[in-house]
Parts: structure tokens; sequence; C-alpha cells
């Protein structure tokens, strides 16, 4: 018989309803920050702070150009109120990236002391680097991996000092043209991570990245490039927040991966920005001969995510898997979902899609199964799920199926978004309250996702997933 | 001293559309009582209304137990004050282990003053009782391992009700069709399991269209209900004549219940 811990065993010290991780630090020490606004000078001062080679500062304005010819996307969600003049594009919080804690400045430490970042590194991670606003302010990587030929840096160092293997692979999975997004991000990319794993090494505990956005009208585009080689595996982990401001802030990544023949590669998510954070990310891995790539990707927070994580099965044998959770609560939008493109026989692929929308929140499922021609014996399996728990909220499925071979198994099944009204009235004539029965159903509605997880992570979502819906009920 | 359930001039709506129209029952603990009537007359209704479903609007009329007013109360505070709706069609909630969510509603019931996130009942005797539970009423020790109605064919569904029944020990226990829909044996099962857990602490209301499950609890009250409104009250007979005979003589003797009761089922339809 189980013996779990109740949905809800002890109070947070958290105000009710209030967003956790919404304090912020002072600014007036920043090393280095840009003024508002993006033009080509602004691009030209980010690479020359960087003191980057001529290739990496014309890749960077090719792609402003690309940026301002792309209209605006038409579909998804709203973006009327963005306003690209009205964002801080690049900001140096510190000189230099510390190696200890200690060598990280004391503000800046404590915030993520909060987030219990160091904790962490302490019981079970490999490895972790710390992005504040725009740059990397604390690397770590445990030795004997060093030892064995991982890199894991931040992307402008590696930038620097793997040039040859940087340019190998940046950009070849997601060109500056792929959409507007990426094309911003391509011109006025800082941070994010660079992770190399040589052929047979398998690292077995997470590397961890945590993005940190501090002040208002902030853009944060961190660019991360993973090549997993043949035969290796690693798992990579990143969590982002963010304070709470009245004006918005915009996030746009792009992360890159390469997994080889026979690797693995499994990247986690827990995206917990602000509700003030537009959130538009790509995200797209090449998978190779019976390599296996998992995206877990948890959307809680911003106020607009558009993210889509992409595999495209290149090798026979190749297999994708992506399990997405999405939490809408009042005054958010989360536009997430999937992609697979089989491109080679033989590949198989998994989508499992869940979303939860209360207070007047939207969660819009957004996915893509793509065979190409003479991609036979191709498997692909599709299952979301919607949780509606009240009549002001709202939930939209777009699959998207494209298949040019015939000879290829494709399931999709979309449960009906129901509200879960009748959900909550049987256990509440059971005797829980209005609060208690919403945790319970939530809870057990992303259960089959959670379990997944690794431990932590775990702890970690459905903590997450508690808080929010402690003001979910008036 | 005995509780009381009392309903009085009760009128429901759902939405714009009237239902109820001026329901009067009192049930103590102890008794037994049956509603019968056909499709239509209002019967999970009032099922509905006695357990606070939101979507059930009182228009007038209230509900009490012993002397307190209900009628405005949430679901769970009228489950903190002893009643309990064993559900027609249990609702499934998946990823949610029966024992997990028991454990939480019998702590709930048994200590109606316990704020939210204070502790549960003790792992340790919870576990014994609800095996012992599960034991008398022939049920897989499984069972408290599934999720809440997740994959339960409709007699698991049904038993999970009277387990939940057994676990609560509610004052006043509604039971909405529970046999319906259950092939003989599993009838047999559950007019047993409700035999051992009635008695003198509690008041049973019994809503069914059969006959099997009056027998192993025969009903000192039978009421009869038809356009929303309880047109007769007799014994066990009573109960036992409109299952030989139908209905046709009972609407003849209430023509205007009759008439409502006909709208009600045309808008069914």
């Amino acid at each position: 018989m189980s013996t779990d811990a109740p949905v809800k065993s002890e109070k947070s010290e958290v105000e009710i309803g209030a967003y956790k991780y919404g304090f912020h630090d002072p600014t007036e020490n920043y090393a280095f920050k840009s003024r508002k606004g993006l033009d080509a000078q602004i691009v030209r001062q980010i690479s020359e702070m960087k003191k980057e080679p001529a290739w990496m500062t014309e890749f960077r304005l090719d792609s402003l150009a690309i940026f301002e010819s792309r209209p605006m996307p038409n579909w998804g969600g709203d973006m009327s109120d963005l306003n690209f003049q009205d964002i801080f594009y690049y900001m140096k919080a510190s000189q230099e990236q510390g190696k200890s804690w200690d060598d990280v400045p004391d503000d800046i430490r404590k915030t993520y002391d909060r987030l219990g970042i160091p904790e962490a590194e302490k019981k079970y991670l490999a490895g972790v680097k710390a992005q504040y606003e725009s740059e990397v302010v604390y690397g770590s990587l445990q030795e004997d991996l060093a030892k064995q030929g991982v890199i894991f840096t931040d992307t402008d160092s590696a930038l620097q000092e793997h040039p040859d293997l940087f340019r190998e692979y940046f950009g070849t999975v997601i060109p500056p043209g792929d959409n507007k997004f990426a094309a911003l991000n391509s011109a006025v990319w800082s941070g994010g991570s660079f992770i190399y794993v040589p052929k047979g090494v398998k690292i077995e505990f997470p590397l961890q990245a945590y993005f940190r956005i501090n002040s208002q009208n902030m853009g944060q585009f961190e660019r991360t490039l993973i090549i997993v080689d043949e035969g290796a595996s690693v798992h990579y982990v990143e969590g982002c927040t963010a304070p709470t401001y009245s004006s918005d802030s915009l996030h746009s990544a792009v992360v890159e991966i390469i997994v080889k023949r026979g690797a693995r590669c499994r990247y986690t998510t827990i995206q917990n920005w602000s509700n003030n954070v537009y959130n538009l990310v790509t995200k797209r891995a090449m998978a190779y001969g019976d390599s296996l790539m998992e995206w877990i990707d948890g959307n809680l927070g911003s106020k607009l995510t558009m993210k889509y994580p992409a595999i495209w099965l290149m090798e026979p044998g190749a297999r994708g898997e992506t399990l997405s959770i999405a939490f809408a609560g009042e005054g958010q939008h989360q536009d997430a979902g999937a992609k697979m493109v089989h491109c080679a026989p033989n590949t198989s692929s998994r989508i499992i899609s869940k979303s939860i929308s209360k207070k007047g929140g939207r969660s819009s499922y957004r996915g893509l199964v793509k065979v190409h021609k003479d991609a036979v014996n191709c498997r692909s399996n599709v299952v979301c799920d919607a949780l509606i728990l009240d009549p002001a909220s709202r939930s939209d499925t777009y699959p998207y199926i494209e298949v040019e071979e015939e000879n290829v198994a494709i399931e999709h099944e979309a449960s009906v978004s129901k509200i879960a009204e009748e959900q909550l009235f049987y256990l509440m004539s059971r005797g829980l309250s209005e609060a208690e029965a919403s945790a319970m159903i939530v809870t057990g509605f992303i259960e089959p996702l959670v379990k997944e997880l690794p431990m932590e992570y775990a702890v970690e979502l459905n903590k997450l997933i508690e808080l929010q819906m402690e003001g979910s009920v008036g | 001293m005995s509780s009381v359930l009392k309903i009085s001039n009760l009128h429901v709506s759902v939405g714009e559309t009237p239902i109820l129209r001026g329901v009067n029952m009192e049930i103590r603990q102890g008794e037994i009582h049956a509603l019968m009537g056909p499709n239509g007359s209002g019967k999970s209704t009032l099922a509905y209304a006695l357990a606070g479903h939101p979507n059930y609007t009182v228009t007038e009329g209230s509900i009490e137990i012993d002397g307190v007013n209900i009628t405005e109360m949430e679901a769970d505070a009228r489950a903190r004050l002893g009643m309990f709706l064993a559900f027609q069609y249990p609702v499934v909630i998946p990823g949610v282990k029966v024992a997990d969510f028991l454990r939480h509603a019998v702590t709930n019931v048994r200590n109606p003053d316990r704020k939210e996130g204070e502790g549960l009942i003790g792992m340790r005797e919870f576990r014994k009782e609800i095996r012992e539970r599960m034991t008398e009423l022939g049920m897989d020790q499984e069972f408290a391992r599934r999720y809440l109605n997740d994959g339960f064919s409709g007699g698991e569904k049904k038993r999970m009700e009277i387990l939940q029944l057994a676990m609560l020990q509610p004052k006043f226990a509604i039971l909405d069709e529970t046999d319906s829909g259950l092939d003989s044996d599993a009838v047999r099962v559950v007019s047993e399991g409700i035999a051992k857990l009635s008695g003198p602490q509690m008041g049973v209301l019994i809503i069914t269209h059969h006959e099997r499950l009056l027998e192993a609890n025969p009903p000192q009250y039978t009421h009869v209900m038809l356009g929303g409104r309880i047109v007769e009250t007799g014994d066990a007979s009573l109960a036992h004549d409109l299952h030989a005979n139908g209905y046709a003589e009972i609407r003849a003797r209430h023509p205007d219940a009759s008439a409502d009761n006909a709208k009600a089922e045309a808008a069914a339809v």
C-alpha cells in the first residue's frame, strides 16, 4: 500500500499565490549595460566586448538583417505588446566568471543561494553553470570528467577556447534563417552552455545550468550547443527564474544538440519565469543512428511561452521522445508542444504532452510529426491530455501530421479537454477542501510524467505545481 | 440522541430549469428510506442537491442536519457533518491512489476542525483499517494502490463507493442507483455490504429501480417521486407494489406531477 506523503503536508513559507522567485538585486554596480534597443551598432558592441573573431561579428550582423526582414509570426500567442526597442540586449553584472561561489559578487551569490543551486551542486550534480543576465557568472565541472575530455563551459568561452569544434557545429542545427527569433538570438546571443561529451563517456550525474534574469526590460539570449559523441551519454538540466516587474522582459534562447551514433542525451527544462517574461525559444536536436534524444520540458512560468522542442531523426534506429508539461495560470499563455521529423527508415518517436489551465490561463498543444519520403517503417505515438480547472480557462490542440511515406505507423490520441468540475465535486463530497481537491487532481494528472523524472526534479516540479495551485482558490 | 436530516420544501434548479418542486423528507439515523420514481422525476437531483453539487441551485426551502442549516454549505463541509453520496457514476481521478485519497478524506471527516496542511491520521492505523474493510467487502488489497476508479469495471467502481462508505462512516448515506448496471453477483455483494454497514448509526436513502437492494435492506419508508415532488409515502410494501405494477396508477392519481414529469422526460431526450 502506498505510504506517500499527503498532497500538501506542510504550508510553505510563501504567501498564498505569490511567485517565490520574484525578488531582485540592485543593478548600479553592473560591469556593463548596453543602451536600450537593437541595431547594428549594439550588435557590433556586443561582439567587440566579447573580443570575437570577425566571422562571428559577420554572422551576428547577417542574422540581424534576417531578423529585421522577417515579419512577426501571425500564429501562436499575442505579442502585440512586445517592443523590441524597449529592451536591454546586453548586461554584464560582474567582470569575471567565478570558479568558486566565493568569487561571485555577494548580491548575485545570495540570489543563487536562495534558489538552492550551491546546495544542489553539492548533492547531485556533476557540473553547474549559472547565468545572470547576459553572462555566466559561475561554472564548475567535476575534475574526473574534465580529465576524460568532457567540456562544459559557457558558449562564449567555447568560441575562444575551442574555436574549431565550435565552428564545426555552431548554427548547423538551427541556422539564423530558421525563424525570426532564431535570427534574433543569432544576432545578440550571449552566454548559454557548451557541452562536448567524448566518444563512449557516460556522465552519470546531471549537468545543470541555471538562468536568471534580474533587471527590468532585460533580454536574455543564451545560446546552447551540446555535442554528444558516439556512444556517449549526458543529462542536462536547466532552470530559469526572474523577478516580477510591471514591464516585460524577453527570453529568446537557441539550443542546438547533436546526438551521434549510439549516444544518448536527455535535456530537462523546468521553466519558471515570472509572469512578465516572453519566452520564445527554439530548440532542436539531430539524432543519428541508434541514438536516443529526450526532451523533458516543464513550462510553469512566463507570460507567453512559444516553444516546440524538435528532434530530427537522421539515421536508422534513431529514437526521439518528448515529455512536455504546461501549466497556465492567470494571465499566462503556454503555447508549447513538440516536433518529430523522421528523415530515415526505422526511426521512432513518442510525444506525451499534458497541460493544465486555471484562472483564465490558456494552454495550447502545438505539435508536428513529419515523415519524409522513403523513411519506411517509422513509428510515432502522440498522446496529449488537457486539464481545465475552471470554465474561465482554455485549452487547444493543434496537431500537424505530414506523412510522405505510406509504410509507417502513426498514432495520435488527444483526450477531450474536460473541465475538472466533476472531479472536484467528487473529492469534495468526501471531505476534501477545494484547494486539497484541486491539488490532488493536478498532482495525479501529471503523475505519469513526474514518474519519468529523476527524484530531485520530480520533487522540485511537484513543489512548483503546489505553489502554482496555492493561488488557485479564492 | 439520534441525528436527523430534514429536507423542507426543497426547490432545486439546474441552470434555469426547475427540477425539484418542494420536496419534504425526514431521515433519522438508523432508518432506511427507499426513493423510487420514473426517469426524470428528480431522484438524482435530490441526491446531488443534498451532497452540495455546485450546479444544483436551491431556489427555495432548506436542508438541515440536527437543526443546522446546510443549504448553502460546500460539499466538503457537508461531508464533515456526516453526509455521504454513493455516486451512480463514480468519477475517475487518474494518478490519485485510492489509499492516498481515502487517508485524506478520512482525516478530514474524522477531524472536522483540521486546518489545511495539518497532519493526516497515522499511516499504520489507517492501513490496518482499510485492509480490514477491504477484506470484509471481499476486495483485493491491490485496490488501495490503484488510481481512483481508473480502469475499474462497473462493479469495481460501485464496490469502491461502498468501501468509502465503510471508511467514512457517515451519519447519512445516499445511495444513488448503486445497483444499476451490475450483474447479479455484484448486486449481491453491494447489497450485503450496505446491510453490514447500515445500523443504528446510519440513516440511509436508497435510490433504486430494482428490488434486490431493498430485499437485503428492507426500508421502513418508501417515497415515490414524480415531477420533482414526493407524491406518496408508504412502507416496504409500496416498493414491492411499484416493482410489480409500475407507475401507471401513481401517474393517474397525480395528474399535475405527472405532467411536470412528462415535460422533464421529453427535455431529457
